[in-house]
């Protein structure tokens, strides 16, 4: 498959970024942010997203979806990644609707895509426990009692789970934290006895949650995936939400670096624009390399996804790590070469800074995939 | 389609009956690598009967056209044809900057005559080619270059002095870059020439490198005489007169894209960092480098070559989707050499003192010593990576001249 957009692609591109200039740009985000908006998005504007068939991105057709594939959501995440713009898409249309689609049972399937996919339905993953991504230590215990399970642990960094309907959980039932064997993938009510949900804002404005788990009640008809072997699931949902990042990021930085560039061209000093001077111009051009080598891996990892969904972890991991890398040094560049004007909030360039260091640490950091690709390749 | 999967059967029987079974061994590295020419000696019998049966054919160039001795393939063919051969680990039977340049230029820029004169004889191996480009105060401002042609009538009179002239002392012609009109600005008074070695007044000599080895050589014009038709109807002249920059822009970014290629080391083939750190430096009881600062340094490295890979990739596919690739070359020529000298230098950390040899069998005569210097090169040779990078500021990100 050429490593290029199709033309339908590049269609659902187009019309997104006009959209998303139009009814979410980054002053969206902005007034979210100052009005303290609990949700921290607009249900208006992703009811709009629904119906152009964003919400359900990766869900059939049958479901009420509109089935771009993965290739179609990281279009949608790049341009969303551009304007910044808050909404559950991440959440709930990538690795929510990953999980149900490709592992979770005919029920589950037919009772929650379809209200994914009219925007009906706000859900989110809960993974990590600690300050940095490990999912093989999963330590929150799904102890069984009977036919039913009984969920007790914290989850922390859980995108969107301050408003979402329902959770999917990575539990231990069997083993030991930092083994990948015995983690259980549950679908939990957020409103469930026992849990306990804390809103924490973030420092890019958009919301996640730390959520405690005090003997919540799940039984088996909960789980998505297989009881204690999870960890294939998870994995495949997490390589998605990373692929998904990863455009993300390639969009925030692309965003970012043109703004860069703009007021290289535009900015005057010592009588010249400061875009005519060799020490900037030499910086802008290898943010410009490294921008299109981000871009290359991203796109690749969501159409692996798409063509051989199993074998894209090391696809998703190096466009989560080179996405990472690539978004923070442009968000770095952009302050520095915009100079002081950078540094006030009034400015939009430092938004992109701040998104891009959440959306590079969700999911693993850029170090985190350096060393699951060295793993992978055997040293 | 059909066609295509019937051109893969046809062609896998053809390279499985001619292929000589020495011919699919990897080649180990520059030393295997057959160059023709008047003066070339073959290392086997199975190179000699792998260029002519391939030459015949007309796949040392496929994708020519078949009147100027080439294959006549489409670019799905072509790619079909390096698919196959890579199957069987087949080696190039020819490689030259004849295949790589010349060629390219005058299928661009060649007149009929020209083409139907010089092209034959590069696809068969019979002619090797040099390039003379930079001269001593000609390097990254290559146009302010000052070799001098005049026109005498009915020949042209050359002097001057080429510099990293590959191979001049082995080649049998040189297509140069000569100043035919000293009063226009610098860019248009430049013609883009072809001359046999063999003419009197030319003489070469190699500069030896650090890495002991000598690709390169200066080579010297002194009165040289050469005639405005090499043949009836063949000028001595590609393209118009004083527009061979034109050409030798065309050239300089075919040759970026070229040296970027290489840098991925997709071509050169080489081990990759974390191989020989593995095999080196040891793991430790979690499968991990024991050396975890340079496992840290070679992984970083492994995206971004991969990363990099992928971009070769799309914009190949971009460029077959109607794109173009422009000034894009650039990108490539920076990021490729720059990466592949990063990627020398995490080698060199591994091999730690081993690498170090520069002598004897053990370390192959100082292989991995002597390749780590010549990557150096990399980042000067077809225009530098300062070069690049004001070419993608100002062409691509259009930002203003200082």
């Amino acid at each position: 498959m050429p490593l290029v957009l199709t033309e339908e692609q590049e269609m659902l591109r187009d019309a997104a970024r006009g959209f998303l200039e139009a009814k979410a740009p980054v002053s969206a985000l902005r007034k979210l942010r100052d009005a303290r908006d609990e949700v921290g998005f607009s249900r208006d504007l992703w009811k709009e997203m629904a119906e152009m068939g964003w919400a359900g991105v990766l869900v059939e057709e049958a479901f009420g979806g509109s089935d771009f594939g993965f290739a179609g959501a990281g279009v949608l995440a790049e341009e969303m990644g551009r304007t910044l713009t808050a909404s559950p898409f991440l959440s709930t249309s990538i690795l929510a609707a990953t999980a149900l689609k490709k592992y979770a049972c005919e029920a589950h399937r037919q009772e929650y895509l379809p209200k994914i996919a009219a925007g009906d339905l706000v859900m989110a993953l809960a993974v990590d426990e600690k300050n940095k991504h490990a999912p093989a230590k999963t330590a929150l215990r799904a102890e069984k009692s009977g036919n039913a399970f009984r969920l007790s642990g914290e989850k922390t960094f859980v995108a969107d789970g301050h408003v979402a309907d329902k959770l999917i959980v990575a539990a231990r039932t069997a083993g030991a934290p930092g083994e990948e064997a015995g983690i259980t993938l549950f679908l939990v009510d957020a409103q469930a006895k026992g849990v306990a949900r804390e809103r924490t804002i973030m420092v890019d404005s958009r919301n996640a949650a730390r959520v405690r788990f005090d003997g919540v009640e799940a039984t088996g008809d909960d789980v998505v995936g297989e009881i204690d072997g999870g960890w294939r699931a998870l994995e495949g949902v997490l390589n998605a939400g990373r692929a998904g990042l990863a455009a993300e990021m390639s969009g925030s930085a692309q965003r970012a670096f043109e703004m860069t560039v703009g007021y290289l061209k535009e900015r005057t000093q010592f009588g010249r624009p400061i875009g005519a001077f060799q020490a900037l111009q030499h910086r802008a051009a290898h943010l410009y390399c490294e921008l299109e080598l981000a871009r290359s891996a991203a796109l690749k990892a969501l159409q692996v996804l798409d063509e051989s969904f199993e074998a894209a972890g090391a696809f998703c991991s190096l466009a989560k790590a080179k996405a990472g890398a690539v978004a923070r040094l442009a968000s770095q560049e952009a302050i520095q070469m915009h100079g002081g004007i950078g540094m006030t909030d009034e400015h939009d360039i430092g938004l992109y800074m701040k998104r891009i260091r959440v959306a590079q640490e969700m999911f693993g950091d850029p170090a985190f995939h350096a060393d699951r690709i060295a793993r992978l390749r055997g040293y | 389609m059909a066609d295509l999967e019937k051109f893969r059967a046809e062609t896998r029987a053809w390279l499985e009956e001619n292929c000589p079974p020495d011919m699919r061994k990897p080649m180990r590295g520059e030393e295997d690598i057959c160059w023709g020419g008047k003066r070339w000696k073959f290392q086997s019998e199975a190179q000699k009967i792998w260029l002519e049966r391939m030459a015949a054919r007309g796949w040392t160039v496929p994708t020519w056209p078949k009147e100027y001795g080439g294959g006549g393939l489409s670019k799905e063919e072509a790619k079909i044809l390096k698919e196959e051969m890579r199957r069987i680990k087949a080696r190039s039977p020819l490689e030259s900057f004849g295949i790589w340049m010349l060629g390219p230029a005058l299928l661009e820029y060649g007149a009929h005559e020209q083409k139907a004169h010089f092209l034959p004889p590069i696809a068969r191996g019979e002619i090797r080619w040099c390039q003379g480009y930079s001269e001593p105060n000609a390097g990254s401002d290559l146009a302010s270059l000052q070799c001098r042609c005049e026109d005498r009538g009915d020949h042209w009179l050359v002097n001057g002095q080429k510099i990293w002239t590959s191979y001049a002392d082995e080649s049998d012609w040189i297509f140069v870059l000569v100043r035919t009109d000293r009063e226009a600005p610098k860019h248009l008074g430049i013609s883009f020439i072809l001359i046999d070695m063999e003419s009197p007044g030319v003489t070469t000599r190699p500069i030896r490198l650090i890495s002991g080895k000598s690709p390169f050589c200066e080579t010297f014009f002194d009165d040289v005489k050469v005639p405005k038709e090499h043949a009836p109807g063949v000028s001595a002249v590609v393209g118009e007169l004083n527009r061979g920059w034109d050409v030798a822009k065309y050239l300089l970014t075919h040759e970026r894209e070229m040296i970027g290629a290489g840098g991925s080391g997709a071509i050169g083939g080489a081990a990759s960092p974390g191989e020989v750190a593995a095999r080196l430096v040891g793991v430790d009881e979690t499968g991990r480098l024991a050396d975890p600062i340079l496992r840290g340094r070679i992984a970083e490295a492994e995206i971004d070559g991969w990363a990099f890979l992928l971009t070769m990739e799309r914009l190949k596919d971009e460029a077959k989707a109607g794109k173009g690739m422009g000034a894009k070359s650039s990108m490539l020529k920076y990021y490729g050499t720059e990466f592949n000298k990063r990627r020398y230098e995490l080698m060199m950390d591994a091999a730690g003192s081993d690498g170090l040899e520069w002598e004897g069998e053990r370390s192959e005569d100082g292989k991995l010593a002597r390749s780590w210097l010549r990557t150096k090169a990399n980042s000067i040779e077809g225009g530098t990576s300062e070069v690049q990078l004001n070419i993608i500021a100002k062409r691509i990100l259009e930002l203003p001249d200082a």
